[in-house]
């Protein structure tokens, strides 16, 4: 099993952790990992993004173009990758900043309004654990538990955040979870 | 019994040098070496040499050496003493390689503190290449590539380096002198002792300028080449502490 | 084993120059491999060790030789316009002699050229760069593990045959994230009687001077370095060769494009197509009798650079331009994708084997 995911918004909204995370989770479960930002001057107020393969085998090219997971954050990053994913692949959209519709069936649509739900547990900065619920609900990459025991571990200096992403997390995930079923 | 009064510093090789008759760079180095001797600190003393006429000073200083690229010496300098924070690491270098290739080296060398000692050699001309313009070259002198003298207004104006380096907080000891008598050479010693005790202190970077005659490029006999320093170069370069953070 | 850690290209080189035993760090900022210095700045200290911003690459470089000839173990990074400037200094520290690690994150070129990846320094990593009959030996790392692996190994390669060692990488590897350990990163530390220590108790002082102005006495520097290249020729190849053996094409890739070519070949075996990989890991020394090796099944060989063509000359050479010999490059931080290559396996592979 290979997951090519690409993870892309505003600089500012998290995805370069957000992808490491991910990673990170897929290296714990002894997935072969790799990821791959964009840098440069896409980072400062553009869009960012990055690529996170996680595979059974030895990643060869770390470069992904047809994503089998994408998180798009923003419209302008959903302008850059729609056309890409993979058929049948699956597309998590921040409905709170994504007004269009994505003219493709063949793939898994899942319109999340991530800012909104951040926002009503407290704080924005959780965007992109709610985003990563929703990711997890919609396609098994890694376990939600093995996610979320990397946050805390990557953020084990702040352990109070802990709880609050956690909830992020779960909403993200019930929000896609509840749709499918 | 005859009592030995004078004596090659232990500091020094025992070989000819290179140097043209009436260079004052053999000066230079009898007075780096003797100070080397006084302080005891030959077996932990590293030289940095130049691009340039004492590019073949490591064959002089009885002290490891290094010699570096044109300009490059206190970037050296900085690697070895950053290793070496408990030795002594000197750079010898002339006016072209440190006030015009190597300029930014020495002005970061020194605005760094780095503890080491510079010596610097002004003759205001390019020795070993054969007589061109130094960055140090005063107005109107003429020299293989200023066949009319130097213009300023197109070729520039002398770089005096020991009043630049002196605005730098870095710099602790900075001094110019001159070789041309015996009493300036007793002062240019002294000079030269205190340079390498601000680095023995700890406190930061020292450099003395020396002023020297190259009477082979200047066209002239040593005597005359002595006479003219003092009547040309003094004027621009004033003698003299610009810098003595020791004493602060 | 030790755990993997997650982290980027650039600071598994730093945190491998640490565990080899690197403590002296020189260098100026520049993307893509600004992770590198800030990785030194942070970490040296932590060891004991001493992490200094230059003024320039050039000052950089400078006291890199100062440090290397002083007995230390140092290092300094860069980016390709940066390295350009430190191309007199690297001639000096392959003349004097010294040891030292490079390392050359490679961006797209010419000029100021852009901040995206490149291997457009194949040319100057390997044929000298500075003036004057040198060489360093060049490494190209292909993973994150690699960059460190291969970042220990290039210091102990420095130290044994006392020669300046460049790591080339590209922004794409210094950049990306994967799972590495530092088990195999070791220090074999050498003897340095030669350095300029101090004289301290030895009779005679010790000089690191790269004049000579004797041609006699300065052709025989030139015979005494040119023995050690035909020894390391000899002695420090390393090529990575997958499904060689019976490849009727064969690519040859290093560095992210053997990545991206990997994938590409993988996927023509899948479709039962006779391709294989052949990656030198060191570019100088090059691979050669590896190289001819593998080749040997094959009819056509396929090579893929990020640049115009220049490892493509090293290839022709060691097969002596025996086989066709294709190439797919990609110019100005702009990558291939392995679908690109894939492609052209195709078009090369279809008409020899017919329907």
């Amino acid at each position: 099993m290979k997951h090519e995911v690409i993870i892309a918004g505003f600089g500012g909204q998290g995805v370069m952790v957000m992808g490491q995370l991910l990673a990170y989770a897929g290296m714990a479960e002894g997935k072969h990992v790799s990821w791959m930002p964009s840098y440069g001057p896409e980072m400062r107020g553009g869009t960012a993004n990055c690529a996170v393969i996680i595979s059974d085998e030895p990643v060869g090219d770390p470069l992904v173009s047809e994503p089998t997971a994408a998180i798009m954050m923003n419209s302008p990053s959903l302008d850059k990758f729609w056309r890409g994913i993979k058929t049948g692949g699956d597309l998590i959209l921040n409905g709170s900043l994504i007004e269009k519709e994505v003219g493709r069936n063949d793939i898994h649509r899942y319109r999340v309004p991530i800012n909104q739900i951040a926002v009503g547990l407290g704080s924005e900065k959780m965007i992109n654990m709610v985003a990563l619920g929703a990711l997890l609900a919609a396609v098994n990459i890694v376990s939600p538990e093995r996610l979320l025991s990397c946050f805390a571990k990557k953020f084990a200096a702040k352990p109070a955040i802990l709880a609050s992403n956690t909830a992020a997390f779960q909403q993200g995930y019930d929000c896609v979870a509840k749709r499918t079923l | 019994m005859s009592n030995k009064v004078f004596a090659r510093p232990r500091a020094l090789t025992d070989v000819a040098t290179h140097y043209c008759p009436g260079c004052q760079h053999g000066i230079v180095h009898r007075l780096v070496a003797e100070v080397i001797d006084e302080l005891d600190i030959q077996r932990k003393t590293i030289g940095v040499v130049p691009v340039g006429c004492s590019v073949l000073a490591d064959q002089y200083f009885n002290v490891d050496c290094q010699q570096a690229a044109h300009g490059r010496a206190p970037a050296v300098a900085t690697g070895i003493k950053r290793v070496h924070p408990d030795k002594v690491v000197f750079t010898y270098q002339g006016d072209g390689d440190i006030a015009a290739i190597g300029t930014a080296e020495i002005v970061h060398a020194a605005a760094r503190g780095e503890k080491i000692t510079t010596i610097f050699v002004n003759n205001a001309i390019y020795g070993m290449t054969g007589g061109q313009m130094a960055p140090t070259t005063l107005a109107n002198q003429i020299t293989a590539t200023t066949p009319k003298g130097r213009q300023e207004d197109s070729a520039g104006s002398p770089i005096q380096l020991s009043e630049m380096l002196a605005t730098l907080r870095g710099a602790k000891y900075i001094e110019r002198v001159s070789v041309n008598s015996p009493a300036q050479m007793a002062k240019a010693k002294a000079a030269i002792k205190k340079a390498f005790e601000t680095q023995l202190s700890g406190a930061g970077f020292a450099m003395v300028e020396v002023l020297a005659t190259c009477p082979t490029n200047w066209g002239k006999t040593p005597v005359e080449a002595t006479r003219w320093l003092n009547e040309n170069m003094l004027p621009q370069f004033p003698l003299g502490v610009y810098k003595n953070a020791n004493e602060v | 084993m030790l755990e993997k850690v997650l982290m980027k290209g650039n600071e598994a080189i730093g945190e491998a120059a640490i565990a080899a035993g690197c403590r002296y760090y020189f260098g100026y900022p520049i993307t893509p491999q600004s992770e590198l210095i800030e990785y030194m700045a942070k970490r040296l200290p932590e060891v004991g060790g001493m992490f200094l911003q230059a003024e320039s690459e050039v000052a950089a470089i400078n006291m890199v030789y100062g440090a290397a000839g002083a007995g230390a173990r140092v290092m300094t990074s860069s980016s390709s316009p940066g390295v350009s400037l430190k191309q007199e200094g690297i001639s000096y520290i392959a003349a004097g002699e010294l040891p030292c690690v490079i390392v050359n994150i490679m961006r797209g070129g010419p000029g100021l050229g852009g901040i995206q990846p490149g291997q457009a320094d194949y040319f100057q990593a390997t044929k000298g760069g500075g003036h004057g009959d040198y060489h360093c030996i060049v490494i190209a790392p292909n993973s994150v593990q690699e960059m460190a692996d291969l970042t220990a190994l290039a210091f102990n390669l420095a130290d044994r045959y006392r020669n300046p060692v460049m790591i080339l990488g590209d922004g794409a590897l210094g950049q990306m994230m994967e799972p590495v350990n530092f088990d195999s990163c070791k220090a074999m530390l050498t003897d340095k009687p030669w350095a300029t220590t101090g004289m301290g108790t030895r009779d005679k002082p010790n000089s690191i001077n790269t004049l000579q102005l004797q041609p006699e006495k300065l052709e025989e520097v030139n015979v005494h370095l040119q023995a050690k290249y035909a020894l390391l020729q000899t002695q420090e190849t390393r090529s990575e060769a997958i499904w060689t053996d019976d490849a009727e094409l064969l690519v040859v890739a290093y560095g992210i494009s053997s990545r991206i070519a990997l994938s590409a070949v993988k996927r023509a075996r899948d479709q039962g197509m006779k391709v294989g990989l052949f990656r030198p890991i060191t570019l100088w020394p090059f691979p050669k009798s590896e190289l001819a090796d593998a080749v040997k099944m094959a009819s056509a060989v396929l090579v893929v650079e990020l640049s115009s063509g220049q490892m493509i000359e090293d290839v022709n050479l060691a097969i002596r331009c025996s086989k066709q010999v294709y190439f797919q490059g990609r110019t100005g931080g702009m990558m291939m994708k392995s679908s690109d290559i894939y492609d052209q396996i195709l078009q090369i592979i279809a008409p020899q084997g017919g329907n």
